[in-house]
């Protein structure tokens, strides 16, 4: 972006044709790059194991098995996708929800009230963002063990309420797009603290809202590392850890491949996560660019 | 397929799960006393008749397995024995459910009463004591049940930590329809193997006469069929040596496969590797007697074209190594490790459960079973009518004596990639990457607390 805004600028204001098409061709080169493998995943769906095997990964096969393997998927092993389906929402719902709400207030406060030790949090919080969460992954899982929590999904959902990132990103947005002058004004009309938050604050801070919601829902959706090693009953199981089970069938003595249904658990999965970015894409936007340009 | 782990991830998992391997066996030693195992059966009066009336008894059990037998074998059980109540969990496959059990140990519970094991992952557990010896329940009776290479594998001196489920002597599975194509008569020496192997790949430069690009559990299984003893273990005292003669004659054979470009670089259990298999890209492949059953559900394309042969040798004496196959331990946290004992036995040594388990396509490690009649008749349509089972049978009695697998070995198999898998992606001499692999043996083991080659 910053190559087609230093370069076309001048002049009449119009793109410059060339570096435009120079543009487009890396443009359409990166959508193939990116939209090949769901192409595959979608050929891929319509086939049998066996006709995955045998036929080109970009086209369909002889045989046309789109509907056998989404019912297969469902029943497969007594429906237990549906089960996982059922704990991601739970995890992603509850989860993402929470961090969601609890990075708001969090940000908002720190943004927006003055009080002693907010420099502490402030370290504390950049700190935070810059540790992968995999890192605190078997720390975490000894915690837990010592409280008696793993093998349940508040092992999976506690450590999803907590997003930094989230609180990083709503404190830099609150400080630009909630005017303090308004928040008095607020006070001075003898709103409360919470009442000026939920009725003007969150309003204002919708966009970021989303953007921290998109970032958690994914995150939260797509989590692995964590519920795989504070799981171990099937029944608990998000998507993620699930398809690999499914997966890794496969492999070793007794191995009983199922590739065709993880072919498409996999393109279940990925369906409401695209649905979700289609829908909040606009927010997500203005999101971004939040506070890049000073008013 | 994002959601598959990345074998970076896989790694960070094993290092941190043999990590806490060590960790534990560092604190055994300094208790000195090694004997928790034995505390747990309090009303235990050191026999079988003690785990009987557990069984009678009753209660309730937790049981990790992966194994597709496992929910028959379980409801079968209940029948057998209605006061008890098995909850079955699948709780990973391999590594992943190492990496689960050695969190549950470190954590002090979590852990099942009963739990699915590899062969190569049972001195990681069974050195740091969290299984049960069941020699106290007067296992040892039950020696002769087993064939010798998987009896070794679950035991240590006089300690028993488990009772043997599969074994997978190995053995040469070959596609008959390529080399009757070819006009190539079944290799029976790996100088044939390598003749055939050349004759393949020239015919067709798509075909290759087996796939590996680097894989732990087939190397060590090669180097123990060529006689070599390169991992030792005493206490806390470690030995690897992988270019002692047996490793040598390994590499000085795959070496030549390899630097030539005659094996296809295709990972064993992908989709492109059953799709190889099924369509005769993939000529051969040494490897366990558990493979028929996957060769069936994965390759049907290959049905008819699929033959058994005795395992290449060296010199034309027999001679064939264990690859993967894997038992079951009682776990030191279970609360009723009598009742725990029970089960095992009842799994892995009644006639009813290892039928249900040969049923599933698994080749068993029972001697009775190994030269039993029918079974050893058993003609497949999958493999042109031949009795597949008196080949592998036979290579059962042909394992090389002798071999250990490392106390880390879990950890050990997810860097060999790192190592000799450099090698294989270069082409150059295996042997370097050997040393490369030892090197980091070496130093990891050391870094654990062991004594490694000190």
């Amino acid at each position: 972006m910053a190559l087609a805004l230093d370069r076309s600028k001048p002049k009449n204001g119009h793109l410059n044709p060339r570096s435009s098409k120079t543009l487009l061709i890396v443009m359409i080169a990166y959508a193939l790059y990116t939209l090949v493998p769901l192409v595959w995943l979608l050929f891929a769906s319509t086939k049998t194991q066996s006709g995955l095997f045998s036929s080109f990964g970009l086209w369909f096969s002889d045989d046309f098995a789109f509907f056998d393997n989404l019912v297969a998927t469902f029943t497969y092993q007594d429906g237990i996708f549906l089960r996982w389906l059922g704990n991601t929402l739970l995890y992603v719902v509850v989860g993402a929800g929470g961090a969601t709400l609890l990075a708001t207030m969090a940000g908002y406060g720190l943004a927006k009230f003055r009080f002693p030790g907010r420099r502490a949090v402030f370290a504390i919080v950049l700190g935070a963002v810059a540790v992968p969460g995999t890192a605190l992954a078997v720390p975490t899982f000894l915690l837990f063990s010592e409280l008696g929590l793993t093998n349940t999904p508040w092992a999976v959902i506690i450590p999803s309420l907590i997003s930094p990132f989230g609180l990083y990103l709503i404190w830099v947005f609150a400080s630009e797009s909630v005017p303090t002058e308004l928040l008095e004004a607020a006070r001075i009309d003898g709103a409360g603290e919470f009442r000026t938050f939920f009725t003007i604050s969150m309003r204002l801070l919708a966009p970021g809202i989303v953007t921290v919601a998109l970032f958690t829902v994914v995150a939260t959706w797509n989590n692995y590392f964590l519920p795989l090693i504070m799981l171990s009953d099937p029944d608990w199981y998000p998507l993620t850890v699930g398809l690999n089970q499914w997966s890794s069938q496969a492999i070793g003595a007794g191995s009983q491949p199922i590739y065709n249904l993880v072919i498409m658990g996999s393109l279940l999965t990925i369906i409401p996560i695209v649905i979700a970015f289609l829908l909040l894409q606009r927010f997500w936007q203005s999101g971004l660019t939040a506070g890049s340009v000073k008013q | 397929m994002k959601h598959l782990p990345s074998p970076a991830a896989r790694r960070t998992m094993t290092v941190l799960a043999a990590g806490t391997a060590a960790a534990i066996v560092l604190a055994g030693c300094s208790s000195s006393t090694a004997g928790d195992a034995s505390d747990g059966g309090a009303a235990g009066d050191g026999s079988f008749a003690a785990v009987e009336a557990a069984l009678e008894t009753g209660g309730e059990l937790t049981y990790w397995s992966w194994t597709p037998s496992a929910e028959a074998q379980v409801a079968a059980f209940e029948d057998a024995y209605p006061n008890v109540k098995v909850n079955l969990v699948n709780a990973g496959t391999n590594n992943d459910e190492y990496t689960k059990l050695q969190n549950a140990i470190k954590a002090g519970s979590g852990a099942p009463d009963v739990v699915q094991i590899e062969y190569q992952a049972f001195p990681q557990f069974s050195l740091t004591d969290s299984f049960v010896d069941l020699a106290q329940y007067g296992f040892a009776d039950f020696e002769d049940d087993y064939s010798a290479s998987t009896w070794n594998s679950v035991t240590d001196g006089d300690a028993i930590y488990g009772l043997p489920q599969d074994s997978g002597p190995m053995a040469l599975f070959y596609n008959k329809a390529v080399f009757d194509g070819l006009g190539l008569a079944v290799p029976t020496t790996w100088d044939e193997y390598y003749e055939a192997a050349k004759a393949i790949h020239a015919a067709d430069p798509d075909a290759y006469i087996t796939n590996d690009n680097g894989d732990a559990g087939f190397a060590t299984s090669m180097i123990w069929q060529a006689g070599g003893q390169p991992f030792a273990t005493s206490g806390t005292d470690v030995t690897i040596d992988l270019q002692d003669e047996g490793s040598q004659k390994w590499t000085e054979n795959w070496n030549r496969l390899v630097t030539e470009g005659l094996v296809a670089p295709t990972s064993s259990w992908s989709d492109e590797w059953f799709r190889g298999l099924g369509d005769g890209s993939i000529a051969t492949l040494v490897i366990g007697a558990w493979m028929p059953g996957n060769l069936i559900s994965g390759a049907p394309d290959g049905s008819g074209d699929w033959r058994v042969a005795p395992m290449p040798t060296y010199d034309g004496t027999p001679a064939s190594a264990e690859n993967g196959g894997g038992g079951q331990a009682v776990t030191s946290q279970s609360k009723n490790p009598e009742l725990a004992a029970g089960f095992l036995w009842w799994l892995n040594n009644s006639e009813e459960s290892v039928s249900i388990f040969l049923e599933s396509g698994g080749f068993p490690s029972t001697t009775a079973d190994l030269t039993d009649e029918e079974f050893l008749a058993d003609a497949p349509e999958y493999f042109g009518g031949q009795a597949i089972n008196e080949v592998l049978a036979d290579a059962a009695n042909n394992v090389v004596e002798g071999w250990n697998y490392l106390p880390y070995q879990v950890y050990a198999n997810s860097i060999f990639g790192d190592t000799v898998g450099q090698s294989y992606q270069s082409g150059t001499d295996l042997n370097d990457g050997l040393v490369a692999w030892q090197d980091a043996l070496v130093q990891y083991g050391n870094e654990q607390g062991f004594a490694v080659n000190k």
